[in-house]
């Protein structure tokens, strides 16, 4: 247990240090954009949501740098993001709450089926060393992980959607549509999102298939891999119980860092496809130079992206026996 | 019928060079009870031909070569199937190193139930009782069925995997250099238990070292090994006190005595020769102090006088008509 | 002198290897190829990219090999015309991320104790955070970020992975008997760190500063195709973004989008390429096997 609490300590520092940032970023920039934006408010903002926008991009107030930032901290915290300006000065969190559960749904989904794909994928061409599964794969993933996510993601929409007709353009769900809880509903949905998926997915799938079969590949060569031969225990029982889950480990590790990929590709490919989710909102936002919403939707993904890490932590926990002793 | 016969038997490892003849036609019989060492320097070939019998050799070596019989049955006929579920009833391995050879995200009962659950019916508890049974035997309280690989000693893992391959009661034990890892008390401690063992349950072994001194107190027979090839065979008081081929002589001089007087040490000088090009003739005659014209032309085969068995000229003349 | 003999044996290793491993060999000609564009782009344009006179939405044809934009510019030209500012953020955010990656990993590896938590700590969260909303904020507040704003913003974010990768390789060697005997002899720590544990890690430092170019080209571009970037600067991110805001592909311009795309992947694979080939150098047990046939005995 001391391994997941110090990985929690080490998850919030990096918390801080994200919100740090974000306190600094505006106060940096030259010109102040923060004033200009300010000016936009006065007026139509109810004094507690203004002193809460003040004391985030640091406009206006007599107060010393330190207790700026006390105060912006405290306000995060408790939820209160401020106001944004390109929607109508609505509260940032129920701005937010609108994309959340678009992006969660795709790239959540994405994400998890693109780990375990991958993964096992991975493990089985490293098994089956020589085969045509081994041969084919490296070389064909090389070549699509270099394409950027988003041009995946034109291809996507020239090919199946503008010329195959196959499925529709852009959005969430056909425009025209109001939102109901009704199957027609559920599958406009579905088919809205089955080219962003897909876009999504094959792209990152190519990263996890390639670090599994690397690490299989060393662990197939370690003595207990051998040993477990020798016993003559069934070649699955090896595959997935010895071999498996001991190269799934650093995969595990690494999934902090893939994800990091995996959510700018989701970014840029929400965009193609002007998905209503966070990023393409984040993106909206910066052309409106919305920069409450902005800032609060790249803490929001900062602590989507750390959660996930926890995620994985627990499951490096659970799996490997060494992180539970104090070593 | 012996329990084991080994005929011809070959291994090549592909290299970039060309195939590397680790194992030469090795021909070895084993009876039951008996106790086999196998000796000679790293990169003899000793290891992958215990693999080779054990049919546990992976890429990049490859079999080419004779048979492995068995009770009677060759091994190299056999389909995979068929080979994996005599494993472990037959015949067992120790590896050298436990730390290696355990896998380090199950615990120590769960390695001992996988072996169990692979090759009987038995139900849960039986498994149990058994592995608990084998622990004791090494002397390992069965409380350490839960435990993992890393919490346990040097000492105790090399035990735990003796007790792991005693589990179905084999007629054959297969040890890999298993005191290498260990400091000197620890070897000793090992050996005697094994000894103990092979007592009480009447199993073979062969036992493949770099370290004579370690199991001449209990081996039966003993093979040296040089360059792939058996150069010297018999039972282990004749190869030790009258040793016949020159490289077990130098490896003999090699060792100083506990008793007698002090005497300067010597080696054997030079390297061993490649596997991918081996000198034509006797493999040892660049490094042999006695090497003489035959030797460099004809590899000398291996002729069992008296059930002392010798690869060398010079104590088996070829006799040119 | 020392150094340079060790970058000699190292040049002709890598020769060597190039010669033998067949995807290194086809990841170094694209490279070579890109390179050689990217100096001389007015020896394969042939016309001027930002001259807007020809037809506008013109197909392929042989005068334009992949068709004009909405605006009447020939892409084929704009896509060679590209190649220098993509080629060059690759080469120089690799070459600046890897550089901060090496004094970070090494100094942390060697110096150990509070100064290698604090670094290793550092390391971590600049790791853990999303690099990428992280750079559009940035660049947001900048607006119009110019070609060095961009290199300096990518380089800030990206240098932590390297940085980590080679701490571990670093710390495995530390205690190396050769280090401790370098140190036993009195060689100051710059010598140890530069010249004895410096060398035995050039693989894995040229495949950071691979994947480091592999990722900064994307990241760019990713930029550019948003307007982060300067929407007036030829690459291959901009046209991507000047496509999508003329609609290229809904109005039967396809070209004009996919092209620069395509650019971006050669470019991407030629460093993937030789990035997978640096791995199978490191770890032999990577490379290519043949499937074998299982020999009977006879």
């Amino acid at each position: 247990m001391r391994f997941l609490v110090r990985r929690l300590g080490f998850l919030l520092v990096a918390l801080w240090a994200a919100l740090t940032v974000n306190f600094f970023i505006p106060r940096l920039m030259p010109g102040n954009p923060a004033e200009a934006m300010m000016a936009t408010f006065r007026g139509h903002v109810n004094p507690a949501a203004m002193h809460a926008l003040e004391v985030a991009f640091g406009v206006n107030t007599h107060e010393s740098l330190p207790r700026q930032y006390i105060a912006y901290v405290g306000n995060t915290l408790t939820g209160h993001l401020g106001n944004s300006t390109s929607y109508s000065l609505l509260p940032v969190s129920t701005v937010i709450m609108k994309a959340l559960p678009w992006s969660l749904g795709l790239v959540g989904i994405t994400t998890i089926l693109g780990f375990v794909l991958g993964t096992t994928i991975g493990a089985i061409s490293a098994w089956r060393r020589g085969g045509a599964l081994d041969s084919v794969l490296p070389p064909v993933f090389i070549v699509i992980s270099a394409f950027p996510y988003f041009w995946i993601g034109l291809l996507a929409v020239w090919l199946f959607a503008l010329t195959l007709n196959w499925f529709p353009l852009q959005f969430g769900y056909t425009e025209t549509t109001v939102p109901a809880l009704t199957w027609g509903f559920v599958g406009d949905v579905l088919d809205h999102a089955v080219l962003p998926a897909m876009t999504i997915l094959i792209t990152a799938i190519g990263g996890w298939i390639l670090t599994m079969r690397n690490n299989m590949i060393t662990v197939v060569a370690e003595d207990y891999v051998k040993m477990a031969r020798a016993k003559g225990l069934k070649p699955r029982r090896i595959l997935w119980q010895y071999a498996g889950r001991n190269a799934l480990l650093p995969n595990l590790t690494g999934f902090a860092i893939s994800l990091g990929f995996v959510i700018s590709g989701a970014i840029l490919v929400e965009y193609v496809f002007n998905y209503p989710g966070v990023g393409f909102m984040l993106l909206q936002s910066v052309q409106d130079q919305d920069y409450p919403l902005m800032q609060s939707l790249f803490l929001l993904i900062t602590v989507a992206v750390l959660m996930a890490i926890f995620l994985s932590d627990i499951a490096t926990a659970i799996l490997d026996p060494r992180t539970r002793s104090s070593s | 019928m012996s329990l084991l016969d080994v005929n011809d038997l070959c291994v090549d490892y592909a290299t970039p060079n060309g195939p590397a003849h680790a194992v030469s036609h090795v021909n070895l019989s084993l009876e039951a009870g008996e106790f086999l060492a196998i000796v000679g320097e790293s990169g003899c070939g000793k290891t992958t031909l215990l693999f080779a019998i054990a049919q546990l050799l992976t890429y990049p070596a490859a079999f080419t070569g004779g048979s492995v019989v068995f009770n009677g049955l060759d091994l190299t006929s056999l389909s995979p199937e068929e080979l994996r579920q005599r494993r472990w009833r037959d015949i067992s391995v120790v590896m050298q190193s436990a730390m290696n050879a355990l896998n380090p995200t199950l615990s120590i009962g769960e390695q001992l139930a996988d072996a169990c659950r692979a090759h009987t019916d038995w139900d849960g508890e039986r498994i149990a009782a058994r592995s608990a049974e084998v622990l004791q035997m090494v002397s390992i309280d069965p409380v350490h069925l839960a435990s993992y690989a890393y919490q346990l000693s040097g000492g105790m893992r090399q035990r735990a995997m003796i007790a792991m391959a005693l589990l179905l009661e084999p007629q054959l034990v297969m040890m890999d250099e298993p005191t290498s890892a260990l400091d000197v008390v620890a070897q000793r401690s090992l050996m005697r238990q094994v000894e103990d063992l092979r007592q009480r349950l009447g199993f073979s072994v062969i036992f493949v070292t770099h370290d004579m001194s370690v199991v001449s107190h209990f081996s039966d027979r003993l093979a040296v090994m040089y360059a792939g090839e058996v150069v010297e065979l018999g039972s282990t008081r004749q190869v030790f006190d009258q040793s016949r081929h020159p490289y077990t002589q130098g490896l003999m001089e090699a060792f100083p005595s506990l008793l007698g007087a002090p005497r300067a040490l010597t080696g054997i000088a030079g390297n061993p020769p490649s596997l991918v090009e081996p000198p034509p003739g006797c493999l040892f005659a660049p490094r042999c102090k006695y090497v003489f014209e035959t030797c460099r032309v004809l590899a000398p085969e291996l002729v069992d006088r008296e059930g002392h068995a010798t690869r060398c000229h010079l104590v088996n003349p070829v006799v040119v008509a | 002198m020392k150094v340079l003999g060790a970058l000699g044996r190292v040049a002709r290793r890598a020769i060597n290897f190039l010669r033998r491993d067949k995807k290194a060999a086809v990841g170094a000609v694209i490279i070579f190829a890109l390179a050689l564009v990217a100096a001389f782009p007015s020896w394969f344009m042939p016309h001027d990219p930002t001259a807007e006179i020809y037809t506008p939405g013109a197909g392929l044809s042989l005068n334009h090999l992949l068709g004009t934009t909405s605006f009447g510019q020939d892409v084929f030209s704009q896509v060679i015309a590209g190649t220098r500012e993509s080629f060059l953020i690759a080469m120089i955010v690799g070459a600046l991320t890897t550089v901060i990656s090496v004094v970070i990993g090494l100094s942390a590896a060697y110096s150990g104790g509070l100064v290698d938590d604090g670094l290793s700590l550092l390391t971590d969260v600049v790791l853990v955070i999303p690099t990428f909303p992280l750079i559009i904020v940035i660049t947001a507040y900048v607006k119009n970020a110019s070609f060095w704003m961009l290199i300096f913003v990518l380089v800030f974010t990206g240098w932590s992975y390297g940085a980590r990768q080679l701490r571990v390789q670093a710390l495995s060697l530390r205690n190396r008997d050769y280090l401790l005997a370098a140190r036993a002899r009195g060689e100051s720590g710059f010598y140890v760190v530069f010249v004895e544990l410096l060398p035995p890690m050039t693989s894995l430092i040229v495949a950071n500063f691979l994947s480091s170019a592999l990722y900064a080209v994307l990241a760019a571009s990713g930029l550019q195709f948003v307007g982060l970037g300067n929407i007036n600067d030829q690459s291959w991110g901009t046209m991507l973004y000047w496509a999508q805001n003329n609609e290229a592909l809904a109005t039967g311009l396809p070209l004009w989008a996919l092209a620069p795309g395509v650019a971006i992947a050669i470019l991407g694979s030629g460093l993937a390429l030789l990035n997978y080939a640096f791995d199978e150098i490191a770890n032999p047990a990577l490379r290519p096997v043949r499937a074998r046939r299982k020999v009977v005995a006879a």
